[in-house]
């Protein structure tokens, strides 16, 4: 089964980290990346900019409107996310557990639904 | 005959309902077809064993009857050809409808209740959806008796369940008991299950909960099942263990009035000898196995409560330990405030108050802290100071045996 995570955490806490803290965090991610892909359950992911650099797009009456900002406001914010192919969801949740955004974040599991 | 085929049918009901709707379920990955087809069976048993006679081994027979309904059913359906075949794959076809003896020996049906309570109660179903589920497919009650039982409508209970259901399909919660690194966990969310349906039928105290009642029997039927698949589970044997102890008090626990009646005053010669024999015999099997945890503590307690000749002559002093034992692994006010009774009996109400004073915060909407404040201050001469707390205690009661216990305490 194919199943989003998504990956929230603090925005604010990471804008302000050194530059120590974020290359560690990179490198994390990068060796999550290394491992999963190596294992075969990575079939895709990214990290998104901030959510001051998201626009939300909704269409009124034929008319487009573009606003600034994330689809809310939150506590946690959608930091990035991963595509993976699992046997079922307790591997779903093994995998999840390993992205290093869990650690200060939290990581929602979504069944992709597969048409 | 016919009672006594009834009887037979009842029986099996309670003792292969689970393992029925567990094998349907590894079978045809449909939960809704497992149970369809169980409760076919069922109703063919009904049908059939007054003239063919109850048969040898009746889990096996009412495993193939279903199994055979989950083929018809699906080829009938005309849908998921593949479920068919996998069905056809794992079971030697015996003929529609007329499943013999031999079919099965008990050893080539493997018992996948575990698996089932595993899924049941996987972690991402909600805690009400885990306790209606397991009643449902492993306890085999109705979806009407557990919505009484848990006293919402009968339309919420059924949704609860087909919302559970479709997660499970949905999200991909395996049939499967966890590999060992999530085995403590998630056996802790089972042992968590059966002890929330124990203590929902345990609070239930008058014959018009009798259904409430009935969630003990199952808890207790439960907890047997999963200590004989996890016949190395400590906690699981400490759990069956605890429930037993209490269990054996309930004849005492409720006076002819339908009172409650607290322990110091429960006649102890209507404790169930039969159920504290078992108990202790599950505890020193659970401690045998030399890994300690709450229920096993918890059990542990309630021996002594149920072994004590009277409640002076309690050994007070061993049950203070417990509890500190109790706190170090499973740390709560509520544990705390436990210890305190006992301590009320070994150092005096003064100690006993000291060690509840600082909990007043966290226990200030929780009854018992104020009636054992009431009962302490009482002791210690305080009475004005004793009142308010009793009056405190008797606005939080639950249910109105535990008021006209307390307003009884209050005229005294």
């Amino acid at each position: 089964m194919r199943y989003l995570l998504l990956i929230a955490g603090n925005e604010s806490q990471m804008q302000s980290a050194t530059a120590e803290q974020g290359e560690a965090m990179t490198n994390e991610y990068a060796e999550f990346g290394k491992t999963m892909a190596e294992r075969g359950v990575l079939q895709g992911g990214e990290r998104l900019r901030f959510t001051s650099d998201a626009t939300t797009v909704r269409v009124r009456n034929g008319e487009v409107l573009a606003t600034d900002g994330p689809f809310a406001e939150t506590k946690e914010q959608l930091g990035g996310y991963y595509v993976v192919e699992c046997k079922d969801l307790d591997e779903a949740i093994e995998v999840a557990s390993k992205i290093p955004g869990a650690r200060t974040g939290s990581i929602e599991v979504r069944p992709i639904w597969e048409m | 005959m016919t009672a006594e085929v009834e009887a037979a049918v009842a029986d099996a009901f309670h003792a292969e309902w689970g393992r029925v709707v567990a094998t349907l379920v590894r079978l045809t990955g449909d939960w809704d077809l497992a149970e369809e087809c169980a409760q076919d069976a069922f109703a063919t048993a009904l049908e059939r064993w007054p003239g063919d006679g109850i048969p040898r081994r009746p889990g096996a027979w009412l495993t193939t009857v279903a199994r055979n309904r989950a083929v018809d059913r699906v080829r009938r359906a005309r849908v998921g050809a593949s479920k068919e075949q996998a069905i056809a794959t794992v079971a030697p076809q015996p003929e529609p409808g007329e499943p013999g003896e031999s079919d099965l020996g008990e050893d080539e049906v493997p018992d996948d209740r575990l698996r089932l309570m595993f899924t049941c109660c996987h972690p991402a179903l909600s805690f009400e959806a885990q306790v209606a589920l397991t009643l449902r497919t492993l306890a085999g009650m109705t979806t009407t008796e557990i919505a009484r039982a848990f006293l919402v409508p009968e339309a919420t209970m059924a949704q609860r369940l087909v919302r559970a259901k479709r997660k499970i399909r949905h999200a991909g919660i395996p049939f499967a008991v966890p590999p060992a690194h999530q085995l403590v966990e998630r056996t802790a969310a089972v042992l968590a299950v059966l002890y929330l349906l124990f203590n929902e039928g345990y609070s239930a105290s008058s014959g018009a909960d009798l259904v409430r009642r009935g969630l003990t029997t199952e808890a207790i039927r439960l907890g047997r099942i999963l200590c004989t698949l996890m016949p190395d589970e400590p906690e699981a044997l400490g759990l069956l263990a605890l429930m037993l102890f209490h269990d054996a008090r309930s004849a005492a626990r409720v006076d002819s009035a339908g009172d409650i009646v607290v322990l110091s005053e429960q006649d102890r010669s209507l404790f169930d000898g039969a159920a504290i024999a078992e108990g202790h015999e599950r505890l020193a099997g659970a401690l045998r196995l030399g890994h300690p945890g709450p229920f096993q503590v918890q059990a542990a307690i309630a021996a002594l409560h149920a072994q004590a000749p009277d409640y002076e002559r309690t050994d007070w002093a061993q049950i203070r330990l417990l509890y500190d034992r109790l706190q170090a692994l499973a740390p709560s006010p509520v544990v705390r405030l436990n210890r305190a009774v006992a301590t009320r009996y070994v150092l005096g109400p003064e100690a006993a108050l000291a060690e509840i004073t600082p909990l007043a915060d966290e226990l200030d909407s929780y009854r018992l802290f104020h009636a054992l404040r009431a009962g302490l201050l009482t002791g210690l001469g305080r009475e004005e100071e004793a009142r308010a707390a009793r009056e405190r205690a008797l606005a939080l009661a639950a249910n109105p045996a535990e008021r006209e216990l307390l307003t009884r305490r209050l005229s005294l």
